[in-house]
């Protein structure tokens, strides 16, 4: 009875999340796969064809919002880890008793909309605003130079509304680094350099590619920073996504570029994973479950 | 400011769980399966709705008969089309009784249709009682999906001895049996004098490479295809898909010199006056009723598109008869006239022109200047000799629709 109890635990304690994700998560993923290859329009109604050009189409047609979208998530997922490292470094090592203070403020921005902090760049950023005027005015800057309306604006943006999700984890994975570990390094005759180099950087590792991970896939989805801050040739995937929905309609070339870029982004995620090898991914998955 | 939807938005502010362990428990024979299951669930499709847009007299009895007004409206509207102290609209309270609650939710025809779309194909009420949608795709689908309430024009006395005759029986809804017009206007050019020293005349100007980086684009593909076939002289209207590619080659020549800045949706308003953009598509009621006296609006010498905006009744709401008073309300010209005076839009009902004109006898100082100025405005009062240089959107058949959007939108999708 014990015994029997003992084994169907497990499968009792998955019930509840498994139910959760097969009617959240597997049956829209299906229903998304299953458009994705209809054709037909809201009025006559869409009819499954396995109509496989719908992906030919899609991907034909938006091949440059499709490449953009992966091109800005990269640089922004770049700029991220190199503004977070010395962030989460500083307060990891350097803030001694104030680090949490530190962490709230770093956090402080986040707990404001997130469409309002992007908008409110669009008040700083303008042409004649209150940072671009002067500047141009003073002949610092070029007459014709502008911020706004451009894929800097965008990736900026990006690089600034996902920095969370690197900062925790750097800093998650930079903060159970035991001190003694670098003294002994120092004990050893190691340079600072040297004790970083060999000691810091490959704990802290997985740390940053967890944060990569996490950065990277909503960046290259996102739409609201391409929308308001971006111009003609900086539309991501997600606006393009977002118009054939939902103003056009058309729910099979939607469902098609969402598949399409769901699956590159999950093979990136997987090779990336395969390359760090079967340690070096486990590790990064307990930085990432806060363990 | 943009059409940003944040229940889509919302997820992302939140820290992302992370990714489950890559152990591979189901063989990929076993997802294979599961995915079949999916796609034999899902393959059922979609079953079309269309083919409700003929409506007889017994359909608009069956609708409305049992209906009484409850004393209440929600009304959804576009920014900028109501005073902003709801001077009309507090007047109407007054008159009815009936109370209204407004909202400014509509940015864009495309996005709200994309709001709206699922509850009333389900049935189901969108909070609404009326709204305002410009005439073109997404009206269109509204009426051949049956999402809106046949009109009683019983109950439409005031529209049937008021309103202008340019204002009934229009193409794009015979016999106004779904909609009944709110304001019409221009699209047409703005630009900020401030900046562009020339005289903006003509649709070619905004192709101009010394204007490089400092075009806007209005972003609706029906908008933007209209200009680009302006500018090859074509009547949009009378437009085949053969002028629609050259249209196209055109405007994605324009964007990939840099001449435009961005595609814009209601935010060019903003841009213009501060100057980001110096010349850019605009609508005349927007532009006439900005405070900044650098920005000035003309109709291009080579056309310009004139589009109503009308008041029509989802099927779903829950206060029709209530909706269909204030519709009629709004045809008396004497309640008319302070919405035109605010809006600065083409009011479908002309006698307004002449109360404009009274007050401004009436006024003094600048407030007399402002109404004579409304009173013999092209813009708000156009003479039959505008109207005839200004063309309309063509309507579209479900297949021309299809090829039409997707020969137009990637460009403003930067594809």
């Amino acid at each position: 009875m014990r015994r029997a109890r003992g084994r169907f635990t497990p499968y009792l304690m998955i019930l509840p999340g498994g139910l959760w994700l097969a009617a959240f998560f597997v049956v829209p993923m299906a229903l998304m796969v299953s458009l994705s290859l209809q054709t037909g329009n809201l009025v006559d109604g869409f009819r499954q064809t396995f109509h496989w050009q719908n992906y030919t189409y899609a991907l034909d047609t938006y091949r440059d919002a499709f490449l953009r979208s992966l091109w800005y998530g990269l640089l922004a997922t770049a700029a991220c880890a190199a503004l977070s490292y010395p962030a989460a470094y500083w307060i990891a090592f350097r803030a001694g008793r104030h680090k949490s203070t530190y962490l709230v403020l770093l956090l402080l921005p986040y707990f404001v909309s997130y469409v309002l902090r992007t908008v409110s760049w669009k008040l700083v950023l303008t042409d004649n605003g209150p940072l671009l005027g002067p500047l141009r005015d003073h002949g610092i800057l070029p007459q014709d130079f502008h911020v706004l309306d451009t894929g800097f604006a965008v990736v900026s943006g990006l690089t600034y509304n996902f920095l969370p999700f690197m900062v925790l984890p750097i800093y998650v994975a930079l903060e159970r680094i035991d001190p003694r570990l670098v003294e002994a390094a120092h004990d050893l005759y190691a340079s600072r350099a040297q004790a970083f180099a060999r000691v810091v950087l490959p704990l802290s590792l997985p740390g940053v590619l967890a944060g990569v991970i996490m950065t990277f896939a909503p960046a290259s989805a996102d739409y609201v920073n391409a929308e308001v801050l971006g111009g003609p040739r900086d539309t991501m995937v997600g606006n393009v996504i977002q118009a054939e929905y939902f103003d056009n309609g058309a729910y099979p070339v939607a469902s098609a570029l969402s598949f399409a870029l769901m699956a590159v982004l999950l093979l990136g995620v997987f090779a990336y994973a395969r390359a760090l090898g079967a340690r070096g991914a486990r590790s990064v998955l307990d930085v990432a479950a806060g363990r | 400011m943009s059409d940003i939807r944040p229940e889509l938005v919302r997820g992302l502010t939140r820290p992302r769980a992370a990714a489950p362990p890559a152990r591979t428990g189901v063989s990929r024979r076993r997802a294979l399966q599961l995915m079949g299951t999916g796609l034999v669930l899902a393959g059922c499709g979609v079953d079309g709705q269309g083919g409700k847009a003929a409506v007889g007299r017994s359909d608009v009895r069956e609708y409305w008969s049992g209906r009484s007004g409850n004393g209440r409206l929600r009304w959804a509207n576009w920014p900028g089309y109501m005073q902003d102290d709801h001077e009309t609209i507090k007047a109407f309270e007054k008159a009815t009784g009936i109370g209204v609650t407004y909202r400014e939710v509509i940015q864009e025809t495309g996005p709200w249709f994309g709001k709206i779309q699922a509850p009333l194909a389900a049935g189901q009420s969108i909070g609404f009682d009326l709204m305002v949608m410009t005439n073109g795709i997404q009206l269109e689908k509204c009426r051949q999906l049956g999402y809106l309430a046949p009109l009683d024009r019983s109950r439409l006395r005031n529209f049937a001895a008021n309103a202008g005759p340019t204002y009934r029986n229009p193409s794009y809804d015979p016999g106004n049996a779904f909609t009944v017009p709110y304001q019409s206007g221009i699209t047409g050019i703005a630009y900020n004098t401030r900046y562009v020293k020339d005289e903006i005349t003509s649709i070619a100007q905004l192709f101009d490479p010394k204007y490089k980086g400092r075009v806007g684009m209005l972003g609706d593909s029906q908008e933007l295809g209209s200009f680009g076939m302006f500018l090859l002289g074509v009547d949009p209207e009378r437009s085949t898909p053969a002028d629609w590619e050259r249209a196209a080659a055109k405007l994605r020549e324009q964007r990939d010199r840099g001449i435009v800045r961005k595609y814009y949706t209601q935010d060019y308003v903003d841009a213009v006056s501060k100057g980001d953009v110096w010349l850019t598509m605009a609508w005349s009621g927007d532009v006439y009723s900005l405070t900044s006296p650098d920005v000035r609006f003309v109709v291009p010498e080579e056309g310009g598109t004139l589009w109503t905006d009308n008041l029509c009744i989802p099927r779903t709401a829950e206060n029709p008869v209530d909706a269909l008073t204030l519709i009629d309300w709004l045809y008396v010209p004497a309640n008319n006239a302070p919405l035109t005076e605010f809006v600065n839009y083409i009011t479908p009902v002309p006698a307004v022109r002449e109360i404009v004109a009274a007050d401004a006898a009436k006024a003094t100082g600048a407030e007399r200047r402002e109404l004579t100025r409304l009173s013999t405005s092209p813009l708000v009062f156009p003479s039959q000799a505008d109207l005839a240089r200004l063309r309309h959107y063509r309507r579209l058949t479900q297949a021309e629709e299809t090829r039409y959007q997707r020969i137009f939108e990637p460009i403003a999708k930067g594809s």
